[in-house]
């Protein structure tokens, strides 16, 4: 059955980075968008007067330090493919906001969802954070916007989550494969943000073996209610085609179908590639998918050689896992201003301390953040962040969209703070772009 | 000596070039109702007192295939489609006979799905129903593995005059693209054949043993009977023409613009260190887009002969024409007419053209000579804006690799080579805008022909190899090889090299006029589960286009 679309002017940056590796034999390399270039290009989809493609451009130094803390700065933990990844997400921004495009696929690689607000090294392929170096470009250039990042990874968008912990302007859901079975183990309903922006971080785990049905459950149930009341400006998709159910990493049954679908059910303005390493089975029907249901264009021939609907079922416990889960972060954000004062109760700050772990680079960190207890703003904050590269620093943010007080409270900080016991003291005020170390 | 003959849509323009000089050259008005004979006019008149057997080469450029796409005059072809998932049918190019057939390949051109022979009897079948004598295959990726299109023309090469194979026509991936290159094919096949042997006959009555060449849309040539079975190559020679005619003119190995100021229309051409550049993936012609290699040109509707209107105070020229400027008797205002009525323009009735811009001069409230002057400018504007555009689309082109997005070869000219009716007036103005040199090349009146009797023999070769599998294609060859874990990327372009070398000496090049270059050059490690299992090597080689032999200065 072809369904009635209403035909969108899609842009798309599409950079594989053919000439870049991790490493040799690492998941993400030369060959990974290489099968998919074949299958884009042989569908013939750049030749639609309403796919338009992009050119990505470098992103500046000043584009990461607006939104992460690199220790000891950008410029060494970056490299050139991470840039342009970064710049050709904010070309695909660009194109959106200034009315060029309907919406935008940003096509590129390394990902970088996995990436926190302080970077020591790489954690799960990822080295800054596409998706969040483009909110704060958007909102440095084009003005307030509420944003939702919705993560389709297959792994918990733990460094999305992170770097908009507190920020009660942006609405971070991630549904992914249950932390208790895939890397990097995080992402539960009771992570729900900072004392400030409860309920504006949304995790939904799903159990291995989810199939399509359950995607569309979570979406029909939890995600598109949510975004229903929260009424963004803009949605950006962070999408991850590793729940496919060919790719080697993770163990759900998502199709490419599914892929093109959740797509057209999300009608994202901005998508963003993550993860996904079937490069042969799944990445070359999957963005077909996607790209043509967000031109608008009928996918429904759009399928993988070896695509079996009967071997792709779930069974019945795993939706009623899917049922429950969706039901919980629905009720998350339902009852979000209930949980302040029991969760912030008289405190004027809290304070949480993490461990993180940089798989990809072998770095371990110790972090301690605390946020200012506020009811204007998401609440001036400060990093103390000890790695085991034996660089500590510290680290003042004042937040975007920041209340006088907060600010003065960063600026307070940032004086006050002794650079003789850091390898570096950080200042980053989102409204006013500044940036400084000591 | 060497003969070039460009019958082109409007005038046959054709040059005879002794020891690298033009000798003779002749324009006559193209006998829309038979072609051949503007060709064996313009023959026929440089040839007289000639001594036959010293023609060295005579080389030919028509719009026969063009017309016949562009005014439909074209055979029925049943078009044979396997197409595997992906676009639904609904978005791909329709054809009135379409048959979709099961089998298809996939991206690595691994065979997903077999073909089921006994569907070709049913359309086979059908075929003889509608005396449908023309066939065309297109399978998606069957530039990455031929059999199934090479199985299908089988199967249909008995019941028909000619079947069109996709993957012969082009290596390039597309698709959609594929299937009108092979429907275009096949649906002038048996009128270009029909040409040939018309010229051949010409040649053979003249006792002409000279080789014979045919220009295609990319500036190169191949020998005639080359082209027989895949004429598709041959559709719009004439702008190709225009632009290797003014290359003589053009400083070599420079960045420049070739303009070709036209009375319709203005095409833009680039050559990039003195190379024109070509479509990255293909001409688009009658609504088809193709993947037919061809220049890059870009046309804007403004010309000398575009109408010129006052639209709510505003000069607007262009896109329709509705006949030559008044000047020179036609029906409305136009910039040649502006430029008559100024005096730039030393040609045509003055009073005519001054008559005609009177009215706008009253509706733009501004003097005659006002006026005149704001249209011209316009027109350079417009077409300076043009060139401006089609810069930045060139170097805004995305590329895919990190070496070349911060390394990439920009485009940066510096001169403008002019040629058309309002060349001589409009350059300097054009240059100035565009802050470059400006240039009229001499004999433009003849400069399609010219292009046609120097242009060399191109061709182009891609070569896959898949080590992991074992496989090397060259795509348009057919062929497809076994391949040793070990093959390198050396060894592959040394092979790309010898098939190209091999493919241009069948078409017809000369041994010292082989500019080879390397077009792509990929090799992608291959791992699967962590382990290394091969390598994907991409190379692709072509001869460029470029002159074969240099004009001297001077008659």
């Amino acid at each position: 059955m072809t369904m009635e679309r209403k035909s969108k002017k899609t842009g798309l940056i599409f950079f594989p980075a053919f000439d870049w590796a991790i490493s040799p034999t690492h998941p993400e390399r030369e060959e990974r968008l290489l099968y998919t270039q074949d299958q884009v290009f042989e569908e013939g989809l750049l030749d639609f007067d309403n796919i338009v493609e992009y050119k990505p451009g470098l992103a500046a130094k000043e584009d990461i330090d607006r939104t992460h803390i690199c220790v000891p700065d950008a410029a060494s933990v970056t490299t050139d493919s991470h840039l342009i990844a970064a710049g050709g997400t904010i070309r695909a921004a660009q194109a959106v906001l200034e009315g060029k495009v309907d919406n935008a696929f940003a096509l590129v690689r390394p990902p970088g969802h996995h990436a926190m607000k302080v970077v020591h090294g790489a954690r799960g392929f990822c080295n800054v954070n596409m998706e969040a170096v483009m909110i704060d470009y958007i909102r440095r250039h084009y003005g307030p916007k509420r944003i939702a990042v919705i993560d389709t990874d297959c792994h918990h968008g733990d460094g999305t989550q992170d770097i908009f912990w507190h920020d009660p302007h942006t609405l971070c859901i991630s549904i992914h494969q249950d932390g208790r079975t895939l890397y990097p183990g995080t992402g539960f309903h009771q992570e729900m943000g900072g004392p400030n922006a409860l309920g504006t971080t949304i995790n939904i785990p799903l159990p291995p073996g989810t199939s399509d049905e359950g995607f569309f459950h979570t979406l029909d149930h939890a995600i598109l209610p949510i975004l229903e009341e929260f009424k963004p400006d803009l949605v950006i998709n962070s999408a991850g085609q590793d729940n496919h159910y060919t790719d080697p990493i993770t163990n759900m049954r998502f199709t490419a179908q599914g892929y093109a679908r959740l797509n057209e059910k999300l009608a994202p303005d901005i998508a963003v590639l993550e993860g996904g390493y079937s490069i042969e089975k799944a990445l070359p029907y999957v963005n077909v998918g996607i790209i043509l249901a967000m031109a608008g264009i009928d996918y429904s021939h759009v399928r993988e050689p070896d695509y079996d609907a009967a071997t792709l079922k779930q069974t019945g416990d795993i939706t009623r896992f899917v049922e429950k889960s969706a039901e919980m972060a629905y009720q998350v954000w339902k009852e979000r201003k209930n949980f302040r004062e029991r969760i912030v109760g008289h405190n004027r700050s809290m304070t949480r301390r993490k461990h993180v772990y940089y798989d990809t680079d072998g770095i371990s960190e110790e972090q301690e953040e605390t946020v200012r207890i506020c009811d204007d703003c998401g609440g001036m904050v400060t990093i103390d962040s000890q790695a085991d590269t034996g660089r500590r620093i510290f680290a003042v943010i004042v937040p975007y969209l920041a209340c006088p007080r907060c600010r003065q409270a960063g600026e307070e900080a940032y004086d006050k703070a002794d650079n003789r016991r850091y390898a570096g003291v950080y200042f980053q005020d989102k409204d006013r772009d500044l940036f400084r170390v000591k | 000596m060497i003969i070039g003959i460009d019958v082109g849509g409007t005038h046959t323009d054709a040059v005879l070039i002794r020891d690298g000089r033009l000798s003779k050259k002749i324009k006559l008005l193209t006998r829309q109702d038979h072609l051949m004979a503007s060709l064996l006019d313009a023959a026929d008149y440089l040839l007289e007192g000639e001594d036959l057997s010293r023609i060295e080469r005579l080389a030919i450029s028509t719009t026969l295939s063009t017309n016949a796409i562009v005014e439909r005059k074209i055979d029925r072809v049943g078009m044979v489609i396997s197409s595997g998932p992906g676009l639904s049918p609904g978005q791909l190019p329709k054809f009135q006979d379409t048959y979709y057939v099961s089998g298809y390949m996939n991206h690595r051109g691994i065979e997903v799905t077999p073909l089921k022979e006994r569907e070709l009897d049913d359309i086979l079948e059908d075929f003889r129903k509608k005396g449908i004598r023309h066939a065309g295959v297109a399978g998606k990726f069957s530039c990455r593995n031929p059999q199934q299109e090479i199985r299908i023309g089988n199967g249909l090469k008995g019941a028909t005059d000619h079947v069109s194979l996709g993957h012969r026509l082009s290596g390039q991936l597309n698709f959609p693209r594929r299937m009108a290159t092979a429907y275009l094919n096949a649906a002038i096949w048996s009128r270009h054949r029909q040409f040939v042997r018309e010229v051949e006959n010409f040649m053979a009555e003249k006792r002409i043993t000279a080789p014979c060449y045919i220009l295609k849309a990319d500036g190169g040539t191949i020998e005639l009977p080359q082209s027989v079975d895949t004429p598709a190559q041959t559709i719009l020679s004439g702008p190709a023409a225009s632009i290797m005619g003014t290359l003589p003119f053009v400083e070599p190995g420079q960045d420049a613009v070739i303009l070709d100021i036209g009375g319709t229309t203005t095409d833009i051409a680039v050559l990039a260190d003195g190379v024109p550049l070509l479509e990255p993936l293909g001409v688009t012609l009658g609504g088809y887009k193709t993947l037919i290699r061809g220049l890059r040109t870009r046309s804007i509707g403004i010309g000398g002969d575009s109408t010129v209107k006052i639209v709510q105070g505003r000069i607007v020229i262009g896109p329709e024409r509705t006949g030559p400027a008044v000047a020179f008797g036609g029906p409305a205002p136009t910039p040649t007419d502006a430029m008559v009525a100024s005096g730039r323009l030393p040609l045509g009735d003055r009073k005519a053209s001054e008559q005609a811009m009177q009215p706008l001069a009253e509706q733009m409230k501004r003097s005659l000579p006002e006026t005149a002057e704001a249209i011209f400018s316009l027109t350079c504007d417009l077409i300076a804006q043009a060139v401006t555009e089609v810069m930045e689309d060139i170097n805004s082109q995305p590329v895919y690799t990190i070496h070349e997005l911060l390394e990439g070869k920009t485009v940066v000219p510096k001169a403008l080579y002019a040629v058309g009716g309002p060349a001589e007036v409009m350059a300097a103005p054009l240059g100035k805008r565009l802050g470059w040199s400006s240039h009229v090349p001499g004999n433009a009146e003849v400069a399609n022909a010219i292009g046609v009797a120097l242009s060399r023999t191109t061709a182009e070769v891609a070569l896959l190899a898949d080590t992991e599998r074992g496989i090397l294609t060259f795509a348009e060859e057919g062929l497809q090889i076994p391949v040793s874990k070990r093959f390198s990327r050396e060894e592959a372009i040394g092979l790309a090299r010898e098939k190209l070398l091999e493919k241009a000496r069948r078409l017809g090049a000369s041994e010292n006029d082989m500019d080879m270059e390397i077009t792509e050059d990929l090799v992608f490690p291959m791992v699967r589960d962590f382990y290394a299992t091969g390598k994907n090597i991409r190379i692709k080689v072509q001869i460029k286009p470029g002159l074969a032999s240099y004009l001297k200065s001077g008659e």
